[in-house]
């Protein structure tokens, strides 16, 4: 099963002509991805060969879902065209949409995700995210494939690098999925959303759930969490040492006045019956504790 | 980018919103020179991009060009929690019969935009919010509907304006609207909004923070960024293209990723408190491409910091490989050293995942005493915070 992404997923690259776009399709492609086309406009009719395989490039998204069956789209364009590239796969109906791009302007990233919620046939993830992987099945970004078997946790997280170190630390128990959710004020899933897929997923076996500072996403999580999850989650915040009025790298990760901060995110998930681990290590050192204790 | 008061005043301006005509001067005499030109009472304000500036003496009135230049003087200077003031706007003073308060803003939880307002402005939102929350009203925005003239009476009617106001609010609001859409803001808000005696409805302030994010369609963005209050060592990382936030600790911290260097942070923190409390010095992230340039120059940013005594480097490498982040390392040392900086502050590696055995090795054979390996991030924290102790 997984969540969101699987082993049938047929998965499209906008962008797959420019650098970033070419790069990461060759190591999608070298974890298990099953890449069927790419998109970049004006550029219909190439065909990108990558890893033994030849991928046929379409000018609109339009025509790769009806020559291809692709259901899944990854984006890799630059954050001017984002909105226009978003759009575009929202009109095909594709029904998960992994925004990458970082910079994206906030009225284009509330155009775009408003335009989805009215038509109602795609999720979006990000902008601003790594994507999504299911070990041995599939992969949606630019998570590298190389870092965790397959297994049974869930995993989701607003940062790209701290997934990455929560993988590693994981690597031998494995992951269901991960997903990069992103670091934007305005992201198109949620935690909850994540949380309650893993819920619903025969697959996974417990969850960790990794925020920071910036927003309420982790105090409405921990609201989700107590009514609605039954599987184990254990948690980390990032960013208890954040100066209040500071970006930390993040468009999203900001402390306003008192909302946003780490301590009051670690307060609701602790209150939720969320275990919270002071460090990245100590959060997968309690995680290894529920998953040996089955 | 939160912009001035009277950067937002000149944007109000342009998109139609009624506000007063004023003058921003940087010297008493130029604020006495304004008040004759404007006639008649005027107000002396501090040019500050933060709140409660009333409370802080910043904010004078002045019936002549005399008084004008005397509240300039008194103004000038000021420390308003922590902004000091460089500018004064020089404003007609306005008779006001009644307070409103309106904004747009980003609505984060819902994903969406906000419109907020009430019949009771004048005060800080935060305190109406608590206090009155009755008299706020609260009315969410379809990004890609926008303001009409449908929603600018559904708030105005939403926050209980009177009929001799309606109209104009009704109008205000869509060209604030315009304010917030066509200059790409995050957050449009005016407190107060004014009710002359004449009835009258104007801005009399407005505080205006635009979305950097969307400077390829506003070129005019980069003439109104304002670094005076900006940290140096930040605005050198910024011409460098570094993603830096100077913090006042003794640990340099570099590292990939936000999220990681931002959990770096807390590690060194809580690690540090075992060490007479030392804290990170930084936040600088480096991103995916670790290149020797781009540590070279992390590096001679953080090391220019004198309160810095040991720096920390903690890479994952997830597309970064590992190898390539300690040739960084080694040659960024070089670099400094041809530039007559040589490293003289102790260096704490701690390098995981892709290639990360190469990248040890290759630190190891470079042998430079001052580079010293841990394996892990928590392990790393605690020497890099014991190091910074023992440099103190």
């Amino acid at each position: 099963m997984a969540i969101f992404l699987t082993e049938s997923s047929k998965i499209l690259v906008q962008g797959i002509t420019g650098s970033e776009g070419t790069k990461h399709t060759i190591r999608m492609l070298g974890s298990h991805a099953d890449i069927v086309a790419g998109v970049t406009p004006g550029k219909g009719g190439q065909t990108v060969t990558a890893e033994g395989r030849d991928i046929p490039v379409f000018n609109s998204c339009q025509e790769a879902v009806a020559a291809t069956g692709a259901d899944v789209s990854v984006v890799f364009v630059p954050p001017k065209f984002a909105k226009a590239a978003v759009l575009e796969a929202i009109d095909a109906a594709i029904p998960l949409v992994v925004v990458i791009t970082e910079g994206i302007a906030i009225h284009d990233t509330a155009s775009f995700h408003q335009y989805a919620l009215n038509a109602g046939t795609t999720r979006i993830i990000g902008p601003n995210c790594p994507g999504l992987i299911s070990p041995g099945k599939s992969n949606a970004g630019i998570i590298p494939g190389t870092i965790a078997k397959a297994g049974r946790i869930g995993l989701v997280s607003k940062s790209g690098t701290l997934t990455y170190q929560m993988m590693y630390e994981l690597r031998d128990l494995g992951f269901s999925t991960a997903v990069g959710i992103g670091g934007d004020p305005v992201i198109g899933t949620t935690h909850i959303d994540c949380l309650a897929a893993f819920e619903a997923d025969p697959e996974t076996d417990a969850i960790v759930m990794i925020g920071e500072i910036g927003g309420d996403a982790e105090e409405r999580a921990a609201a989700y969490i107590k009514d609605n999850v039954t599987k184990p989650v254990v948690g980390y915040v990032a960013g208890f040492t954040a100066p209040e009025g500071k970006t930390m790298g993040h468009a999203g990760a900001i402390v306003s006045g008192s909302s946003g901060t780490a301590a009051a995110k670690q307060e609701a998930l602790e209150a939720a019956g969320v275990k919270v681990g002071k460090t990245p290590s100590e959060t997968a050192r309690l995680m290894r504790e529920i998953i040996e204790a089955r | 980018m939160d912009l001035y008061e009277y950067q937002a005043k000149e944007l109000f301006a342009k998109h139609g919103v009624p506000t007063q005509a004023g003058e921003v001067v940087r010297t008493p005499k130029h604020a006495q020179e304004a008040a004759a030109r404007i006639g008649g009472l005027v107000v002396v304000k501090a040019q500050v991009k933060t709140g409660g500036r009333g409370k802080a003496g910043g904010v004078k009135l002045a019936a002549t060009p005399q008084e004008a230049h005397d509240r300039a003087h008194d103004i000038l200077g000021l420390d308003i929690k922590g902004h000091v003031v460089h500018q004064v706007l020089i404003n007609p003073a306005a008779d006001i019969a009644e307070e409103y308060y309106v904004s747009f803003l980003l609505d984060r939880a819902h994903r969406t935009f906000l419109a907020m307002a009430s019949k009771e402005g004048g005060i800080e939102i935060e305190q109406l919010a608590v206090e009155r929350p009755d008299a706020l009203a609260k009315v969410s925005i379809d990004a890609l509907v926008g303001v009409d003239r449908a929603k600018a009476e559904e708030i105005t009617d939403a926050a209980g304006f009177d009929s001799s106001v309606r109209e104009q609010v009704v109008e205000i609001l869509q060209r604030l609207w315009d304010v917030f859409v066509k200059e790409d803001a995050t957050l449009v808000e005016v407190n107060p909004l004014v009710k002359t005696p004449e009835g009258l409805v104007v801005a009399l302030d407005g505080k205006v923070t635009l979305d950097e994010n969307a400077e390829f369609r506003h070129p005019e963005f980069e003439s109104l960024v304002d670094d005076t209050a900006t940290d140096p060592l930040e605005l050198k990382a910024r011409e460098k293209d570094l993603n830096y936030v100077k913090l006042s600790g003794s640990v340099g911290i570099i590292g990939n990723g936000a999220g990681l260097v931002m959990s770096t942070l807390d590690v060194v923190a809580y690690a540090g408190e075992e060490f007479g409390g030392q804290k990170p010095a930084n936040f600088l992230d480096i991103g995916g491409g670790a290149s020797a340039q781009v540590m070279a120059d992390g590096l001679e940013i953080i090391l220019s910091d004198a309160e810095v005594k040991a720096v920390l480097v903690n890479v994952f490498g997830g597309i970064t490989a590992c190898d390539a982040v300690a040739n960084g390392i080694v040659q960024a040392i070089a670099m400094l050293a041809d530039k007559g900086e040589p490293v003289t502050k102790p260096l704490v590696v701690r390098l995981d995942g892709n290639n990360a055995d190469l990248g040890r090795q290759i630190l190891q054979d470079a042998a430079n005493p001052l580079v010293e390996l841990v394996d892990t991030m928590d392990d790393a924290a605690r020497r890099v915070a014991q190091l910074a102790a023992q440099g103190a």
